[in-house]
């Protein structure tokens, strides 16, 4: 991990070193000519056990953009690390990430990537397309890999509105920085196979804001039902997924109030519905049963 | 075998110091000031890629005359060190004290270990949370420092337009007012560059103008568009309203 210690490169007395006046506009690639490694590898494996873990992150592509949500539960093997972890961030003006794995090296990623995108934008005087920003996360998880084959993979999901061509984009990724566009819809994390059952069945083309949200909120559930390092809503503690949204106007992290009056919708309705909507059949063809 | 000549080394550092002063006083100037709300940077300047006026980081502000290559290399250094301050400590561990110094020590060492130095000089504020707390250093060719007030002026032609706000300045302006004493400030020089016709007021369309503005959020730099400009500088008469009232859009 970065250590303070190391804050430059800067011979002293002479000023900023040759790196700092050399040409790129990449805060990494920087990074390492000043003898930064963030994401440094070490002898040695790591059980899932001992460091703490995020769990499930979903995202739906709406009409608008975009919505990402994330549960709030980090786990330590069967013991729960953190019970209000956010795991779902702004990474700039018009996209969000959110992070399954573990917490630490992926909390460190984000930090890194924010910073790499607001870079490139001062630098260069104009943000990195969507793609770019999708592509610059995906060589920076490749950095991870050695960390990653030791046992602390990170898993993170990047979904933004793309302003060239006008609509919400989401990718996802492997832990050797494979970067794949998915459609509509998708999750990552312990709880994702269970959130994205539930996603197929809820998505539709063209959702609101509020209905995607809504979705999201269904999917988490559905997750945190079957899956123990998932965590539900906490309503006694009113902790709540993180909802972020991205559309034309940029990024909205969701207040907690605005995401309370949804949660309390699917909690209540769960009430007499445990299982959550229904979707429907289509109607048999074949005769009988009636 | 022949002797080189011999040049005493306070006729080296004349030299380079005449050099520099020349190469800088032959662009446009810019100023930089306080305003109510933060601080105002002013520049002639046509180009819209070509930047004179730049965000370092959350609260700090960069402006530069002189040769553009050499100051854009400046600029692109000093959002190097404050991106690694922020990311290695804390984003409120950015200042812009130890920004000034890192480019003190810059300027200083080109100016005394090369035989060329930059022909350059660069303002960088901080906007505070009050106007007592706003900062603003003034960096020349050689490396020297000068903890600035109120307003600053730099480029060619400096007398006239640090005559101007001398007597237009005053402490709390609106973004409005301190916006068109900046540009009528401004006015002579360009005045002046087209021969001997009237001096024209500067068009917002060859303004390059930003604010550090303490009201926004996070990212306090903001540059203002050509549309934002003729919104201020259109009605002189209560451009003053529209700043006061315009707040933070965009």
């Amino acid at each position: 991990m970065s250590s303070p210690g190391q804050s430059g490169g800067m011979t002293r007395g002479d000023g900023l070193s040759e790196a700092y006046l050399a040409v790129g506009s990449s805060f990494s690639d920087f990074l390492e000519q000043v003898g930064h490694h963030p994401m440094r590898t070490v002898s040695g494996t790591t059980s899932t056990s001992t460091v703490p873990h995020g769990t499930t992150i979903v995202a739906l592509v709406c009409a608008d953009g975009v919505v990402m949500a994330g549960d709030r539960r980090a786990t330590m093997g069967n013991v729960i690390a953190q019970r209000d972890i956010e795991k779902v961030f702004q990474a700039d003006e018009h996209s969000v990430i959110g992070i399954a794995g573990a917490a630490g090296l992926a909390i460190e990623l984000v930090r890194l990537f924010c910073v790499e995108l607001e870079h490139y934008e001062k630098i260069e005087g104009t943000p990195l397309s969507l793609d770019g920003k999708a592509n610059r996360l995906s060589s920076m998880l490749r950095n991870n890999l050695g960390l990653a084959m030791q046992g602390l993979a990170v898993v993170p999901m990047l979904a933004g509105f793309d302003l060239d061509h006008g609509r919400g984009r989401i990718f996802s990724y492997d832990i050797t920085g494979g970067r794949y566009e998915e459609r509509d819809h998708h999750a990552v994390g312990s709880g994702a196979s269970y959130a994205r059952g539930s996603l197929k069945k809820l998505f539709f083309t063209g959702m609101s804001v509020e209905a995607a949200a809504m979705a999201a909120i269904e999917a988490l559930y559905d997750a945190a039902d079957d899956d123990s390092a998932t965590g539900g809503p906490d309503m006694y503690r009113r902790i709540y997924p993180v909802v972020g949204t991205v559309d034309i106007h940029g990024v909205q992290m969701w207040e907690e109030d605005r995401v309370a009056q949804l949660v309390e919708q699917v909690v209540g309705a769960r009430r007499s519905a445990p299982d959550g909507p229904r979707a429907a059949l289509p109607p048999a063809t074949s005769g009988g049963g009636e | 075998m022949t002797m080189p000549f011999y040049v005493s080394p306070e006729q080296v550092i004349k030299d380079k110091a005449d050099y520099a002063r020349k190469g800088i006083a032959r662009g446009r100037s810019v100023v930089v000031m306080q305003y109510e709300d933060g601080i105002l940077f002013v520049a002639e300047n046509v180009s819209r890629a070509l930047h004179k006026i730049s965000e370092i980081y959350d609260r700090i502000g960069f402006a530069a005359v002189g040769k553009y290559n050499e100051f854009e290399n400046l600029r692109v250094a000093g959002v190097r060190l404050a991106d690694l301050r922020g990311y290695s400590y804390d984003r409120r561990d950015v200042t812009v004290r130890s920004l000034a110094n890192a480019y003190a020590q810059t300027l200083g060492t080109i100016f005394t270990e090369t035989s060329k130095p930059y022909e350059v000089e660069i303002v960088v504020a901080e906007v505070g949370e009050t106007p007592a707390d706003d900062q603003m250093y003034r960096l020349t060719f050689d490396g020297s420092v000068a903890d600035e007030h109120d307003f600053v002026v730099m480029g060619g032609d400096t007398e006239q337009i640090q005559i101007a706000l001398e007597q237009t300045w005053r402490p709390n302006l609106t973004l409005g007012e301190a916006l068109q004493i900046a540009v009528d400030a401004l006015r002579p020089i360009s005045g002046q560059a087209d021969s001997a016709s009237a001096p024209e007021p500067i068009g917002p369309k060859s303004l390059e103008a930003a604010v550090l503005d303490r009201r926004r959020s996070r990212r306090l730099f903001q540059r203002l568009s050509v549309d934002r400009l003729v919104e201020i500088l259109g009605e002189p008469a209560n451009g003053a309203n529209h700043a006061s009232s315009g707040g933070n859009s965009s």
